[in-house]
């Protein structure tokens, strides 16, 4: 048996540590470590409970505001106060052109640079995958950054800046808007349709979320231009199916809350492959092999202190787990959760995979797309934006969204007018969290288990592939 | 600054940071930050979040660097050190290497001609630093306004500056671009920097500069809570009067701003930031705010603000407590003119 170690892993958010234990070229034990710690948790403590709102979002700059949301839902919660319904309604615009700009990000930054790599040369359709998506030298950056940062000129609209505002309040937004800056909007969603019903569809939304089945996508794909289809073909030539296996445990925390409830809805996607009501209270957190101090395995009553000289950790992140087992999360868990026609079929047939995880971002983008128009239209402009209260007892709080790479959860404890305790635990924290006492390991060290690597060792591009097809956003994980 | 190939080489790196400096940057360039990068001959070493090589691969480019193969013209550091614990830099590794973000920036960053610390994180210390300072975290020259940090006061890069600060959390892409450029022309020398090393093109303006709520403040009428029109210095915590930038003179996204957003500027700029607290709270001391514009005589301040309080305008004061315009401008009479 030998021990690899891949890191820096780059091109995730952050950094990240992989070894891997390999016999006769297949991964037999796999450990992934989280290298930074900052201390977030500890950082927040005795602080009044408002300054979460401008210290949280900056965990993470690529999911700001989904911390900022994930905040302010915890205060509002804590403050017993409705948001106003245009509040609502903005948040939600905002948080998708983050959660879009996220999938774009990763699909053409992070993940399809890879098919680039010398390693695949050997293949027929390698030089069309280099000129298209070679790392900063291929040419869908120059389409897909420009469409990213025009989507982003959203925040410009709502938020002021992106990343880190203090737009997302617990009683709404701060900023309201009217007619001409609606129009904007509209402007602005309607040129990421164009961009993506051109560049990674070419069809459009309606026609990609009408196909419903494996085969139809197969179909769809045949003779298709743009980058999906081109994505799909790759996959397939390389079997990406069969690569990056997931446990099939997934949940999602329910994403985009209206007045009406929610775009897509809370729930657990458990043993039995059907969708079953979410056990909230069964969400743990074990420090095994964290290098963290015992505390309480409830977060609602944990706190987080350093040990770095603990034996047998290895790793910042706490292992995250819902009724004592490893839980993905992420786009496909959402869109499973949802019933989403096309991945619930990817699913049921192979499970949580590269592809398919892949695949359920990007039927996610196109999704979220079209409800951004309908957010738009819906703001009423002449009413509130923003309900204030200043109100705010002691006691505990919860605020739990879905940020792009999964579900994120923020406990709060307030007392005598103070942070007393604060624990977050990030999409990723569940996705690459180290093994917990029972050493069952989280869903990234069980998905590489059974890769083989071959020749390349710690160069194996299989490798890098399962890694970021769960997009890992390494900053929120130990914060 | 280029080398003889007439290409800048420019390695960026992370510590502890979020990475919404990168983030940021990617928002630059009208066909994408790659291809500005290239039309101003930038060869970019390796960056975390968009380069292609990984583990060994990765390690060779910095290992390369370290061992004078490859010339080092700009070294970015994105995110603070983290000395800690006990000044083993351990709370940040760089992965793969055994070896902590620290000390490759200790030894990284004698051999780069400039050593820029692009945010506020790697300039001063940041978010991470605050309250307790769990990490140890500093900037690359500074310890919140102290000057030090990692790198010690005495540092100079190859060319003889000290580490040239881009503050802001996240900063303006183009603060970015445009200090990166500038250094590629030698454009950039130690007297365009101020006392915080930031540079002054930047650090020469307020954030207050140019603000769209300027009417509100110069009639004192005050926003009372989040969304409201007025301005937000008296009562909801905004220290753009005091925060260097050209935050409101350039757009954001497209278009906004901090306090355009409807939300108090927190001085992201500043060395210490984050040691506030109640951010959205102006602080007061017998009904007066604290932070008042730092080169103004306080009696006066509070003389003219009580002047225009009494003079504002019925429509300036009614607009300032609403979230939408609910008195219009007056409109000028153009009858009996030509």
């Amino acid at each position: 048996m030998t021990r690899i170690t891949i890191g820096p892993f780059n091109r995730v958010e952050g950094d990240l540590e992989v070894r891997l234990d390999v016999e006769s070229g297949r991964v037999v034990r796999a450990e992934v470590t989280a290298p930074l710690y900052r201390g977030f948790e500890q950082i927040l403590e005795g602080r009044p409970p408002l300054d979460a709102l401008a210290l949280a979002p900056r965990i993470c700059g690529i999911c700001s505001v989904s911390q900022s949301v994930a905040a302010a839902a915890a205060l509002r919660a804590a403050m017993t106060i409705e948001a106003a319904p245009n509040g609502l309604l903005a948040t939600n615009i905002a948080h998708a052109a983050e959660n879009a700009a996220d999938h774009l990000t990763h699909f053409y930054i992070f993940f399809m640079p890879d098919f680039a790599r010398e390693a695949y040369a050997a293949h027929g359709w390698h030089e069309e995958a280099r000129e298209r998506f070679a790392a900063t030298r291929g040419s869908a950056a120059r389409d897909a950054l420009p469409a990213r940062a025009r989507l982003l000129e959203t925040m410009g609209i709502i938020a002021g800046k992106w990343p880190h505002s203090l737009a997302f309040q617990p009683g709404g937004t701060t900023r309201a808007i009217d007619l001409g800056e609606r129009v904007r909007l509209l402007s602005i969603t309607t040129a990421f349709r164009a961009f993506l019903e051109r560049i990674v569809f070419a069809d459009s939304l309606e026609n990609v979320l009408a196909i419903a089945t494996a085969d139809e996508l197969d179909d769809w794909r045949d003779g298709r231009g743009g980058d999906f289809a081109h994505f799909l073909r790759l996959a397939d030539s390389l079997a990406l199916t069969g690569l990056g296996r997931g446990t099939g445990l997934m949940m999602s925390y329910g994403a985009y809350h209206g007045v009406d409830g929610e775009l897509f809805p809370r729930g657990l996607f458990g043993p039995r492959a059907i969708v079953e009501p979410l056990p909230l209270t069964q969400i743990t957190e074990d420090v095994s092999h964290a290098w963290m101090r015992n505390s309480s395995a409830d977060p609602a009553h944990s706190s987080t202190v350093p040990d770095p000289d603990k034996p047998a950790a290895y790793s910042w992140c706490k292992a995250p787990r819902l009724s004592g087992q490893p839980i993905e999360v992420g786009a496909i868990a959402r869109q499973t959760v949802a019933g989403q026609a096309l991945i619930t079929d990817l699913v049921a047939r192979d499970g949580t995979n590269v592809r398919s995880r892949v695949v359920a971002r990007l039927i996610e983008t196109a999704r979220i797309a079209l409800a951004m128009e309908q957010w738009t239209r819906a703001l009423r402009l002449s009413e509130p934006f923003c309900h204030n209260s200043r109100e705010l007892p002691d006691g505990s709080c919860v605020g739990l969204v879905e940020a792009a790479r999964g579900s994120l959860g923020h406990w709060m404890a307030v007392r005598d007018g103070k942070i007393e305790r604060y624990q977050i635990i990030a999409p990723t924290t569940w996705n690459f969290s180290p093994r917990d006492s029972f050493d069952v390991g989280g869903p990234l060290e069980q998905a590489l288990v059974g890769t083989d690597v071959g020749e390349a060792g710690p160069r194996a591009v299989a490798i890098q592939h399962i890694v970021r097809s769960f997009d890992p956003c390494m900053v929120c994980t130990a914060h | 600054m280029s080398g003889s190939d007439g290409m800048t080489n420019v390695l960026w790196l992370q510590g502890a940071s979020c990475g919404g400096c990168t983030m940021s940057i990617l928002e630059s360039g009208a066909s994408g930050w790659f291809d500005e990068l290239r039309q101003f001959g930038i060869n970019l070493l390796w960056h975390p979040s968009v380069s292609e090589e990984t583990g060994e691969e990765a390690v060779e480019v910095l290992q390369s660097v370290l061992d004078g193969k490859v010339r080092l013209d700009l070294l970015l550091l994105e995110g603070s050190v983290t000395r800690g614990p006990n000044d083993t830099g351990r709370f940040n590794m760089l992965a793969g290497t055994n070896r902590s973000v620290y000390r490759w920036m200790l030894d990284l960053a004698p051999r780069a001609d400039y050593v820029i610390a692009v945010g506020s994180c790697a300039a001063y210390g940041g978010v991470p630093a605050a309250g307790s300072n769990p990490t140890d975290a500093v900037g690359l020259q500074f310890e919140g306004s102290d000057s030090g940090g990692a790198l010690g006061a005495g540092f100079r890069s190859r060319l003889g500056l000290p580490v040239i600060n881009v503050a802001g959390c996240a900063p303006h892409p183009g603060w970015m671009m445009e200090t990166i450029l500038a250094l590629t022309t030698k454009d950039l020398a130690a007297t365009d920097l101020d006392s915080y090393g930031r540079p002054k093109f930047v650090a020469n303006h307020l954030a207050h500069h140019g603000c769209s709520r300027n009417e509100f403040y110069e009639f004192k009428a005050s926003a009372e809570t989040m969304s409201e029109r007025g301005c937000l210095m008296e009562h909801l915590g905004c220290k753009a009067t005091q925060a260097v930038g050209d935050c409101n003179q350039r757009s954001w996204n497209g278009g906004g701003s901090c306090t355009k957003g409807g939300y108090a500027c927190i001085a992201c700029t500043s060395p210490g930031f984050e040691g506030a607290q109640n951010f959205l709270e102006t602080a007061k001391l017998a009904g007066i705010p604290v932070g008042l514009p730092t080169d103004m005589p306080k009696a006066w301040f509070v003389a003219l603000a009580a002047l225009s309080k009494s003079a504002t305008p019925r429509r300036v004061r009614l607009n300032a407590t609403a979230d939408h315009v609910v008195v219009p401008p007056g409109r000028a009479t153009t009858k009996g003119k030509p």
